[in-house]
């Protein structure tokens, strides 16, 4: 099947100060890729420079194509259109995404009108149907409130409302639970999930969290200070990550249940982007780390069929943990 | 929302009570008035007789009392110099005053507001660099200086504008371009300021996420947002309308209220003192009250509170 | 492990906060009859969302803030008044840390004269002592005399947090509150943090309050664990087993609720309903407009937080002790 989406050696420069470096990614229709990492890891910053949401002081370079359509570079009126239309996208923190001085029926109705042409009495049916939907209650009486007047999980219930308005084909989740409490988080994760199986919608799910990630997606790319280097399905990744990072955040992330044992920390911190270290950036910090590694940047290869990894070491880090699991 | 402006029009009468008692404590602070006006060398019967119509051998709570009943009952006494009562003095001072300050206000409205939201969108540009020179040399070259710089240039060098008096409408020229640009500055940074500080909202990217196009996302989601911030500043300059001209009146003897209060208090004509000063203070309060009401209006936020109980 | 170091005794803490501009005020009771023991060298972990009342909780523990019923003793005494020289005594023997290292420490002074702050308030040690003390702390968490000499915006959120930790034990404190005190940092850099806090805890024998929304970390840490929510402990008993055996139903939704890598999210409870508002708390078990087993008595009647076997206690009408005693012994 054709991919719906190409991201294709994108880079993205603030100030000359790379931060996000030769990306590939693809996503097929329907499918929901993950995309893990720390804070700065760039994975946000990607999918604002695909939909050319970033400010103006960035600068990006690659190929992003949708449906084979350029996106990068594309005229406004053009990416307005996708915007919204075929790819929506919801963001981290509810209290300040909405705007606060315009009623939901505002909003919501703003994105209906815009890619579905409604208007009148049709329009606000529709809206009053979407807020049904995610699980408003009261909708008709609802719509007229302000953002303010929502809990946190109500709200991003309407950024999902207002993303789905335009009947996307690809919907990017922000991490979209990450301000919210943890059976709020439930209840939002199973509202995408639900709606992407009912409108076969392909979904990005970036996030910092692991478990997040590994429940809600059939693959998952992690990213570490701007690059791609793991990618895997999901249940691959989490019982047989080969990247040495990949398995440090494994290892890092304590367990509910069964014995405890002490976390595998990685050691030191995320290099400042201004002063990346040359040659594999997470080499610093990496147990197995060689003098090849300090040389040239290992590129994402895949290491078997639908598995990639950018790491000289992969062999001997693949090792390693079987003899971890030996023990 | 009746408590909301309860509260506030509640604060606003305290502001005008201190004002009064400010004045009141000033003109006793000054020293005695009957050795003020009839000279250290008056024969001490004179003075008694003198204080003793004005009711200064009076407690001193007393006189406070009684000065505050003369105000409530709009006796803001009379001129020392001529006699007249001193809200005449000041009302008919007024119309002048306004002739500057009012289109001034126009002009800085104009002028600075567009400036702002243009630097914002543009920032880093070159025009948001020379609206932001310009505005802070607006606002930090004393207005007698810009006076100054303007009559040497309009007045005296081209000879095209007269440099004081009140004779024709091209006399009000100087005085208002004085005033406005340097209102212009202070909002155009403070507008620019307030859109930064939107245009980085998240919502705003919420906005663009979903397709709306930029031009729309800064009148229907930007605008709507530092309208909020931008009212305090134009509220203040409301507040200023009829005392703001001081400084600039002097300098071009225009004869508005802020002459009026330069003369009085050379002359220590008190009462004319203490009657501008009154009229600045329920000017500013007003202004501030109007504020508080638009505030109300822009901000669901503050709106909703008052509607829930 | 000897005798409790820290004895809470239905300790309960109400604000009033008005609704609207003219509304009426209304209690809300964010701590409601929470009892707890700390036992030395023990770490109680105290999971809840947001409202459950855990930081106040905290907050009153440590004498920051005092109960409006209740009692809290420290090793045998009860809290002096906030002010008083016994209270400053008192003081220096407990500390805590918050989530956001970069608030707790002056941005315009060296980390290490932070770090000494306590130590001169206290007149602890001579200069040279107090020196060679700072130095000592900085190893201990893990850093070095370099990382001393800079300003915390120099710093990684990891090693500002080691550094705030590095100042709370500098007085050589027997009890310290930590309230979220990883959920700032990434989890590579969490991971490092809490390895910290275990050691020196075993090392410095410290008693541990550690307050978290993070159930993996909360259990990682501490030996037993308390779950809140609306101002109640619902649930008390081991780390080890508590999560693996939920009884409550609220801990239950809540351990469902946690994502795990190896998991896809079939069969996960998920609750209905809004976050809980202490502002409008429900009558009867406040969880019951949740819970998914509910019935007619739970809307009337609070239930009492009652043995259930084991040391595990549990405020739930639903689970009583023999039933759950029955399934110790399967």
């Amino acid at each position: 099947m054709a991919p719906l989406i190409t991201i294709k050696d994108l880079g993205v420069a603030f100030h000359g100060v790379p931060v996000v470096r030769g990306v590939d990614l693809a996503l097929r229709k329907g499918e929901a890729l993950g995309l893990v990492g720390e804070s700065g890891s760039g994975k946000s910053v990607t999918w604002l420079a695909a939909l050319g949401l970033l400010p103006r002081n960035a600068r990006v370079s690659g190929s992003v194509r949708l449906d084979g359509r350029e996106l990068l570079g594309a005229p406004a009126a053009e990416l307005d259109r996708i915007r919204g239309g075929r790819v929506a996208m919801i963001f981290q923190d509810p209290a300040s995404a909405l705007n606060p001085v315009l009623t939901i029926r505002r909003q919501l109705c703003e994105a209906l009108a815009l890619h579905r042409h409604l208007s009148g009495d049709a329009v606000k049916a529709e809206a009053r149907r979407l807020l049904d939907l995610v699980g408003i209650p009261d909708a008709a009486r609802r719509l007229s409130a302000y953002p303010h007047e929502f809990s946190g999980g109500q709200v991003q219930r309407i950024m999902i409302a207002m993303a789905l308005a335009g009947n996307p084909d690809l919907l990017i989740a922000d991490e979209p639970t990450t301000a919210l409490d943890a059976t709020i988080q439930a209840q939002i994760l199973e509202l995408l999930s639900t709606i992407r199986r009912e409108m076969s919608m392909a979904m990005v799910l970036i996030s910092h969290d692991l478990g997040v990630v590994a429940e809600n997606c059939d693959r998952v790319a992690v990213m570490y200070a701007g690059r791609i280097v793991e990618e895997a399905p999901a249940n691959q990744l989490f019982a047989d990550p080969v990247h040495p990072y990949a398995q440090g955040l494994i290892g890092a992330l304590p367990p509910l249940d069964g014995p405890r044992r002490r976390l595998t920390a990685i050691p030191g911190t995320v290099p400042d982007s201004a002063r990346m270290p040359s040659g594999c950036a997470f080499a610093p910090r990496c147990a197995l780390a060689e003098e090849p590694c300090g040389r040239m940047a290992p590129t994402l290869a895949p290491i078997a069929e639908d598995r990639a990894v950018a790491c000289v070491r992969a062999e001997a880090s693949r090792r390693a943990l079987l003899g971890i699991a030996a023990e | 929302m009746g408590r909301y402006f309860a509260i506030r029009i509640g604060r606003a009468a305290l502001t005008i009570v201190l004002v009064v008692t400010f004045a009141f404590v000033v003109l006793r602070l000054s020293g005695d008035p009957a050795l003020m006006i009839l000279g250290p060398e008056a024969p001490p019967e004179v003075l008694a007789a003198f204080r003793k119509a004005w009711g200064l051998d009076d407690p001193i709570w007393f006189q406070y009392l009684d000065y505050f009943g003369a105000i409530a009952k709009g006796e803001l006494g009379r001129s020392m110099r001529d006699g007249r009562p001193a809200i005449e003095l000041v009302l008919e001072r007024i119309p002048a005053t306004l002739a500057l300050t009012l289109p001034a206000f126009a002009f800085k409205v104009a002028l600075g507001i567009p400036a702002g939201i243009y630097a914002a969108l543009h920032r880093g540009s070159g025009i948001d660099r020379a609206v932001m020179v310009t505005a802070v040399a607006g606002f930090t070259v004393p207005s007698f200086v810009l006076a100054l710089i303007l009559v040497l240039v309009f007045a005296v060098q081209l000879g095209w504008l007269p440099s004081g008096g009140q004779d024709s409408w091209r006399h009000a020229i100087l005085p208002i371009a004085t005033l406005s640009l340097g209102g212009a500055a202070v909002l155009a940074r403070f507008t620019r300021s307030a859109m930064l500080e939107v245009l980085g909202q998240p919502y705003i990217r919420t906005a663009s996420a979903k397709g709306v196009p930029w031009r729309k996302v800064v009148t229907s989601h930007a605008l709507p947002n530092a309208a909020i911030p931008t009212v305090t500043i134009l509220g203040f300059m409301v507040g200023t309308l009829i005392a703001g001209a001081v400084v600039v009146e002097s300098v071009f003897s225009w004869p508005g209220v802020g002459r009026l209060l330069v003369v009085a208090v050379a002359n220590r004509d008190l009462a004319v003192v203490q009657c501008i000063l009154l009229l600045v203070a329920l000017t500013m309060v007003t202004s501030n009250l109007i504020v508080d009401f638009l505030y109300g209006f822009l901000d669901p936020r503050l709106r909703a509170k008052g509607a829930h109980a | 492990m000897s005798g409790p170091l820290v004895e809470v005794s239905s300790i309960s803490r109400s604000y009033s906060m008005r609704s609207g501009m003219f509304g009426r005020s209304t209690a809300v009771h964010a701590v409601d009859r929470v009892s707890l023991t700390m036992r030395k060298g023990e770490t109680l972990g105290l999971v809840g969302e947001s409202g459950s009342g855990k930081s106040t909780t905290g907050r009153i523990v440590l004498g920051l803030e005092p109960p409006d019923h209740g009692e809290v003793r420290f090793d045998g005494k009860p809290m002096a008044t906030p002010g008083t020289p016994a209270w400053r005594a008192q003081r220096a023997h407990m500390q805590m840390i918050f989530q956001d290292p970069l608030g707790a420490l002056d941005r315009r002074l060296p980390v290490a004269a932070q770090i000494r702050e306590p130590l001169d308030i206290h007149g602890l040690g001579t200069p040279l002592e107090r020196e060679e003390r700072v130095r000592e702390l900085l190893r201990a968490v893990e850093l070095t005399p370099a990382h001393g000499v800079r300003y915390p915006g120099a710093l990684s959120g990891g090693q500002r947090q080691r550094i705030v930790l590095a100042r709370a034990l500098a007085t050589k404190p027997d009890f310290l509150v930590c309230d979220e005190p990883v959920s700032a940092l990434d989890v590579s850099i969490q991971a490092q943090v809490v390895n910290l806090l275990a050691d020196l805890q075993a090392q410095l024998a410290l008693t541990l309050l550690f307050i978290s929304h993070d159930l993996r970390v909360v259990r990682q840490i501490s030996n037993v664990v308390a779950v809140m929510y609306l101002g109640r402990i619902v649930e008390i008993g081991s780390a080890d087993d508590l999560f693996a055996r939920p009884e409550h139903p609220y801990t239950q939704a809540l351990v469902s609720a946690s994502p795990a890598p190896g998991r896809r999210s079939a069969g996960r409870i998920v609750l209905a309903g809004d976050p809980p508002n202490p502002a409008a708390r429900p009558q009867g078990c406040a969880f019951h407009p949740r819970c998914p087993r509910a019935v007619a008595r739970c809307a009337s009647e609070v239930p009492a937080l009652s043995h259930v076997g084991g040391n595990r206690q549990v405020a739930c009408h639903l689970v009583t002790g023999p039933q759950a005693e029955t399934r110790d012994a399967a």
